[in-house]
């Protein structure tokens, strides 16, 4: 990453000149994690958009464009990610994803118990 | 040339072209692409891409008719994978920067994702084997009719794999396999049993050598030495054209002893039984002139099916191989298994040796309607020849008493059904355990015959695992150990007046016919690729001489004391036969 000289550096999304970094935290919230369908979904969703879009786990960056990818984060029900856009319509296009989140990929009840 | 050393497990010598296989069944060398061709190269690769996706597309849609949303999702699943914009553009980048031939670079970037899967503690993990899938997809795509599988083989190939399991050994179309070497195994496994019934050259246990042989290129088999010959050189070719030529003959010429008795020098009868795994090597047995078959392995009916035979699959099997013999014995030994290799039955808990664990007699002692299934279909077949059963790895008298009583049984059960059978059938035991060796006085009383199998018996006796390279050196039929074993038992069963047979490799190897015959052994039962061998032997020796070699063999005390003394004596016999 570039050093910065500024004494504090502004957030990203407030910087004018794009490409733009807008981010947002979600969580996992599928009873089975992160598989296949929902990264399917994910990957699928983020396809999408023009912006470059990846998740952030403690210690590793996937592009969320990738099922491959996102399936290597192998992320477990509850488990916190960081979901970064960056490009033309990152707004957009991280609303739509954080979106996939909060309905669960469209999985009945996270909160269903067996 | 590379010339590198396996252990030899089935005899014989081939040359031919190569046909590698991995771990998964496909071998993919490492090649690369010309700077000119790359254009094509991705043009074939967008070929084999678009290919394999009509094919998970129609799978997908076939399951879904036929099983449901549910099940058609895992195809979803592959496609997505497939289709992974990442993943596309690794491989046109290696294709392209790296010109890595496509099948390289298929194979390579889908097993490092497979990887990354398999390392994940997690369900996530499972998914390695979608990628292997779809690696194998888009292989056999690309390689078209070059694709390096066991099954469609149409041409003379020399089959170098990583493993073989004995089912996919089974399966070799021996039309076309002209031998195989792998890079595990050990002697004796089953693999290797199943190798020689097969009569192709087979050498196991070779180590890693695959990454320096592409399919194509010709290799030698030297089943006899044990080795595999990568990249000969013209010289080494000819020579062993030279011994595959003398082979021929030399079966020509045993094949002349066919219908000559195996009778010895100073006339005394051997019975020269074949031991048979597959109905159809029944044939190679009577073409050889066997007396019988002396021990039918029936653990393939378990092993080739992914659900447990019926008694008609075994009802069939038997009353194949008994109707070819014409009235000859047939002994059919039961499932001889370790509840580890079963396909149709989960265990309770990981054994930590099922070598002495739940296998074999014991397994079926413990699956009686499995026992009850397998008995009914032999007490069937009995009527339609002279059949006898053997049951394995007997090891105290309560499992004999017990197989009989299960035996004893199922008979009450077929004759209330008005089923015909013969209720006098022999019923035999294996003495393949020290503990049935040293109790054979009182396991004699109880049976018809005894039929000693020395590979089960050497590893036992000597705690030696045959399968394991590290210690192979110490499993040795010649081990004096093993010896006093194999003498108790003959005159423990010539005393009680109770036939007695040699079912191991042991009977099987010339080396040994003397001393065995020397040993009081009147039955032999060998594969059938051994037969003249094995018969041209007796004939060429008397009995009081190999009576003099036995003494003589079993006043030694090491293993490799007796095994010169008795390749000598095997070499003066050939001496004096050739002569």
């Amino acid at each position: 990453m570039a050093p910065d000289s500024r004494e504090s550096p502004p957030r990203a999304e407030t910087q004018a000149p794009p490409p733009q970094t807008v981010s947002r935290e979600v969580v996992v919230a599928n009873r089975q994690g992160l598989h296949a369908r929902p990264a399917d979904l994910l990957a699928r969703e983020a396809r999408r958009w023009q912006s470059r879009i990846e998740l952030v786990a403690d210690s590793q960056r996937v592009d969320g464009k990738s099922i491959l990818d996102v399936l290597t984060l192998a992320a477990e029900a509850g488990t916190r990610l960081v979901v970064e856009a960056t490009g033309p319509d990152a707004r957009e296009a991280l609303e739509a994803i954080g979106s996939l989140f909060d309905r669960n990929f469209n999985e009945h009840a996270g909160s269903q118990q067996t | 040339m590379l010339k590198l050393q396996g252990i030899a497990v089935s005899p014989g010598v081939t040359i031919g072209e190569a046909l590698v296989l991995d771990a998964e069944g496909f071998r993919i060398p490492r090649r690369f692409v010309e700077r000119s061709a790359v254009d094509t190269e991705l043009a074939r690769l967008a070929h084999a891409i678009a290919e394999t996706s009509r094919e998970m597309e129609q799978n997908r849609d076939r399951v879904r008719a036929e099983l449901g949303e549910q099940y058609a999702a895992i195809f979803d699943a592959h496609l997505a994978m497939l289709h992974d914009p990442r993943l596309q553009q690794e491989l046109t980048a290696a294709v392209r920067d790296r010109n890595w031939w496509p099948e390289y670079a298929v194979s390579r970037t889908l097993r490092r994702y497979a990887k990354v899967f398999q390392s994940l503690d997690n369900h996530i993990a499972q998914r390695a084997h979608d990628i292997y899938d779809i690696e194998k997809s888009l292989l056999r795509n690309l390689l078209g009719q070059r694709r390096e599988t066991l099954a469609a083989i149409s041409q003379p190939v020399i089959v170098l794999a990583h493993n073989l399991t004995p089912s996919e050994t089974a399966n070799l179309d021996r039309r076309f396999v002209k031998g195989f070497a792998t890079e595990l195994g050990g002697p004796g496994s089953h693999t290797a049993i199943v190798a020689e019934g097969l009569e192709i050259p087979a050498v196991v246990g070779v180590g890693p050598f695959l990454a320096d042989v592409s399919g194509g290129e010709p290799v030698i088999l030297d089943g006899n030495e044990g080795l595999v010959i990568l990249q000969p050189d013209e010289e080494t070719i000819a020579r062993y054209r030279l011994e595959e030529e003398a082979a021929r003959t030399v079966a020509a010429r045993l094949g002349r002893l066919r219908d000559l008795p195996a009778e010895t020098g100073d006339g005394v009868r051997v019975q020269i039984m074949g031991n048979i795994e597959f109905p159809s090597e029944v044939e190679q047995c009577i073409d050889r002139g066997c007396d019988g078959i002396g021990l039918y392995r029936t653990e393939f009916l378990y092993l080739t099916s992914k659900r447990e035979p019926t008694e008609e699959d075994h009802f069939a099997a038997y009353s194949f191989v008994i109707q070819a013999m014409q009235g000859k014995p047939v002994v059919i030994r039961t499932l001889d298994l370790g509840a580890d290799k079963m396909l149709t039955e989960t265990m309770p808990e990981e054994e930590r040796n099922p070598c002495l664990g739940l296998r074999s007699i014991r397994l079926s002692l413990r699956q009686l309607p499995m026992f009850r299934t397998q008995l009914r279909a032999i007490l069937r077949a009995s009527g339609l020849g002279d059949v006898r059963v053997m049951f394995p790895l007997i090891s105290t008298i309560v499992e004999l008493r017990q197989a009989k009583m299960v035996l004893a049984d199922v008979m009450e059960d077929l004759a209330e059904h008005g089923i015909a059978f013969n209720r006098k059938m022999p019923v035999g035991m294996m003495v393949e355990t020290p503990a049935a060796a040293l109790m054979l006085d009182a396991f004699i009383k109880e049976v018809d015959f005894v039929s000693i199998g020395t590979n089960d018996l050497i590893q036992y006796t000597l705690a030696v695992d045959r399968g394991n390279k590290e210690v192979a050196d110490l499993y040795n039929a010649c081990d004096p150990a093993v010896l006093r074993l194999l003498r108790r038992s003959l005159d423990v069963a010539a005393e009680a007046g109770v036939p007695a047979n040699v079912c191991g490799q042991m009977s099987g190897s010339v080396m040994f016919t003397q001393l065995l015959l020397g040993l009081g052994l009147r039955q032999l039962s060998v594969p059938a690729s051994a037969i003249p061998e094995v018969k041209q032997a007796c004939r060429s020796v008397s009995v009081a001489d190999c009576r003099l070699i036995a003494e003589k063999a079993l006043a030694m005390d090491g293993a490799r004391e007796v095994k010169a003394y008795l390749r000598d004596q095997l070499r003066r016999l050939l001496a004096e036969t050739v002569a």
